[in-house]
């Protein structure tokens, strides 16, 4: 590990900005300290890439709402489960009596769908690594002619979220890309950003080794001024990506514009059924228009997500904003910027 | 009796009661010289006692490695082990749900006899009450027990001292583990088996081979990070350990990769902390050793004086973490 | 966002295969890994395999990294 730390110093670049962009990398990075291992050469920002933390109020209300108003299953992956909407969360809308239940494999609600004659409804939530699976559950749904299981899908995708950040005013010399949303999308996805921002990107594997072999190569980009995208984490990703969950991606969804908690409407970023699926579609199946509501006051997840601030910055942060008591989704998530850098105190 | 279900009228005192409490629970429980059925057990101790209480209420009622019964029992039992106490007479306590099968019943009463037996301890008195289906998940089990102590004085969570070390007996996560793979939505298979056993010989191994065992504390629900930091917090004093010093099971390692646990989180029913001054560390490990329940005894840490109330972990890079206190439930992520 | 661990194919059938690692078994779909065979190694991610990893290439890379974190300065 010094070997490696050591190495980073050798390239001679310093005082350069490299953002991660998931929740696995901003959890590794806090875990072994890599931070202040890189610190005076590097610094590493967590960006929007939990997508539990950029899953906004409103759709965790709706998803609420069709457990209040309607009665279903609602079934969900076990991170959503603290997370707070605007006035409830799963955990609590479970105290309250709503059949909560936490699946593992969104193939678990599907056949609990088979099961009962009540809705089922899945949250679906997450980036490329989960959304072909949730594809493959409505595929396998209409296979089997289930009548009461659906999907409120908010699924978020990275490539358009990059060329935002990309393309806005936020300092950033070099993006740490996410190796298994890269797994499925290929490191093709990503071409436009040194091509079109002159971006350096690495995809990176999860070991500590891996990030700090990641941050070694961008380094070497942006002194070489040769920005492209590199993979590092080469035993599991392709420049192609994994083709049958394109398919499946491509076949169940297509892209919409998708709003994400604290970073606001990003065009083209999230997924949404096709018409073909529409009645596993529990926007459409459900009654489900809940009103906007504000964030909570002084909460700063959206700039926290958008690493224009650090955790601290936040004036609730480890006073009013605490992984026992969260007040917004960074905190929440055991991936959350907020939460890593309150367990592991940066 | 012909019944294949509890049934209401089984808890409602009358000819029914009686004979379920004879066959299921009597028959197991009584002793040669003690036969139950009065309402009060009448016991003498020459001693001082340790008194604990606990409930029982895991789900499924039957797991890899054990049940509710053997693990009302032993968790009882390592409740007053952890004051240094030796488990003497337990109540039993037991609230069914109303269509729970006899054979579950009397399945888990073998379970809890033979447990008993294991651990040197006799029940001698207990209750039985039958709530409406749907008004309790199957069974729990409430139990208290008494002890003696084993030494003049009590072990508690708050005498551990800067400059002692941590023990822990076993590798860890074991028990969470082996009942997560049992649960509905879940569906893994896995060799864990839960590490449920009676501590009561491997504390008497620690404070024979020394006089000073400054704390103990056994890791149940929340794991060793929840019960490292009641003893941090008790003691007023920073635990530190050494992350790759903790024994895990590389299945154990596997599944909670798998689901994203973290295994100091993961709750253990045959762990004990242990921590005593440097110097004899060494000493309670070999003595601990020879009992197999601490077979795999280690040294995975220290006790530092400050930030008092924090437990941290240097990890593999040397760097340090925080070791929390566990927040909610531990559930799956795929995050 | 990412959680997946890597484990070996013991059997397949149909869209369904198990899967081990260190002793933890699961059954898994195989939808988005339609040709997987027995025997190779996959990324496990909620119940899905997602991608293939490249043994050999794992293992160079693993021993490659640990001698790099060995190298303490």
């Amino acid at each position: 590990m010094r070997g490696l730390a050591q190495a980073i110093r050798e390239t001679g670049v310093s005082g350069k900005r490299l953002m991660e962009v998931c929740g696995t990398h901003t959890m590794a990075a806090a875990r072994f300290g890599l931070r202040s291992l890189l610190e005076g050469t590097v610094r590493l920002s967590s960006g929007p890439g939990c997508p539990v933390c950029v899953t906004p109020q409103k759709d965790i209300d709706r998803f609420l709402a069709i457990g209040f108003a309607h009665g279903a299953i609602l079934t969900s992956f076990g991170d959503m489960l603290r997370v707070p909407g605007s006035e409830s969360s799963l955990e609590e809308a479970r105290a309250q009596g709503v059949d909560v239940r936490i699946v593992y494999s969104c193939m678990d609600a599907v056949d609990l769908a088979c099961e009962t004659d009540r809705e089922v409804v899945l949250f679906g939530v997450g980036f490329e690594t989960t959304a072909p699976g949730v594809g493959v559950a409505v595929v396998e749904a209409q296979k089997r002619g289930l009548r009461n299981f659906s999907v409120l899908a908010a699924h978020k995708t990275m490539p358009a979220a990059l060329e935002a950040l990309a393309s806005s005013d936020i300092e950033v010399h070099g993006f740490i890309l996410p190796g298994h949303v890269s797994a499925i999308i290929g490191a093709g996805a990503y071409e436009f950003l040194p091509e079109r921002y002159g971006m350096p990107c690495v995809i990176s594997g999860f070991e500590p080794a891996d990030m700090l072999q990641a941050v070694k190569v961008l380094l070497e980009q942006i002194k070489a001024q040769q920005p492209k995208v590199e993979i590092q984490y080469s035993r599991a990703v392709s420049r192609e990506g994994n083709r049958a969950a394109q398919a499946v991606l491509n076949r169940v969804f297509e892209p919409c514009d998708a709003v994400w908690r604290g970073l606001g409407m990003i065009e083209g970023s999230g997924l949404r059924l096709r018409d073909e699926f529409a009645q596993f579609d529990a926007a459409k199946r459900f009654d489900v228009e809940v009103p906007d509501r504000p964030e909570p006051a002084g909460c700063l997840c959206g700039q926290v997500l958008a690493g224009r601030v650090d955790p601290p910055d936040c004036s609730l942060f480890g006073e009013a904003c605490t992984p026992e008591h969260p007040v917004g989704a960074c905190m929440v998530s055991s991936e959350g910027a907020c939460a890593a850098w309150y367990r592991y105190r940066g | 009796m012909r019944e294949q279900s509890i049934l209401l009228a089984h808890g409602a005192g009358g000819k029914l009661m009686s004979d379920l409490i004879e066959r299921v629970f009597l028959s197991r429980f009584s002793r040669p010289g003690a036969k139950l059925g009065d309402d009060s057990a009448v016991l003498f101790a020459s001693n001082k006692l340790a008194f604990t209480t606990d409930a029982y209420v895991v789900e499924p009622l039957f797991f890899p490695g054990g049940d509710i019964g053997r693990l009302a029992v032993f968790g009882t039992v390592n409740d007053l082990a952890t004051a240094g106490a030796r488990a003497l007479w337990f109540s039993a306590s037991f609230i069914l749900e109303e269509g729970l099968e006899l054979a579950t019943l009397e399945a888990v009463a073998d379970s809890m006899a033979t447990a008993a037996k294991e651990a040197g301890v006799a029940v001698v008195t207990g209750d039985t009450k039958v709530v409406p289906r749907g008004a309790a998940d199957k069974m729990f089990i409430t139990t208290a027990g008494v002890g003696m102590l084993v030494r003049p004085w009590p072990v508690t969570g708050a005498g551990a001292r800067p400059g002692d070390a941590v023990i822990i007996n076993g590798p860890i996560a074991d028990h969470g583990i082996a009942v997560l793979s049992q649960r509905e939505g879940l569906r893994f298979e896995s060799d864990v088996k839960s590490d449920c056993a009676p501590l009561g010989r491997l504390v008497a191994a620690a404070m024979s081979a020394t006089d000073q065992v400054h704390a103990m504390r056994d890791p149940t629900r929340g794991g060793v990070a929840s019960a490292l930091n009641d003893l941090a917090a008790q003691s007023g004093v920073c635990i530190e350990i050494d992350e790759p010093a903790v024994p895990v099971r590389d299945s154990v390692r596997a599944a909670c990769e798998m689901l994203g646990f973290d295994p100091l989180y993961v709750a253990n029913e045959g762990k004990m902390i242990m921590i005593c001054p440097e110097p004899e560390a060494e000493k309670v490990v070999e003595a601990i050793r020879k009992v197999p329940e601490g077979a795999e005894a280690v040294i995975i840490g220290r006790v530092l004086p400050e930030p008092a109330g924090q437990v941290h972990a240097k990890t593999a890079l040397g760097t340090r973490r925080i070791i929390d206190k566990p927040v909610g439930e531990l559930t799956p992520r795929i995050c | 966002m990412c959680l997946a661990v890597p484990m070996q194919v013991v059997s397949v059938e149909g869209e369904r295969a198990e899967v081990q690692g260190a002793g933890t078994r699961r059954r898994i779909r195989t939808d988005l890994l339609p040709d997987v065979q027995t025997g190779e190694w996959v990324l496990v991610h909620a119940g899905f395999a997602i991608e293939r990893i490249d043994a050999e290439e794992a293992a160079e890379s693993m021993k490659l990294l640990e001698e790099m974190l060995g190298a303490v300065g």
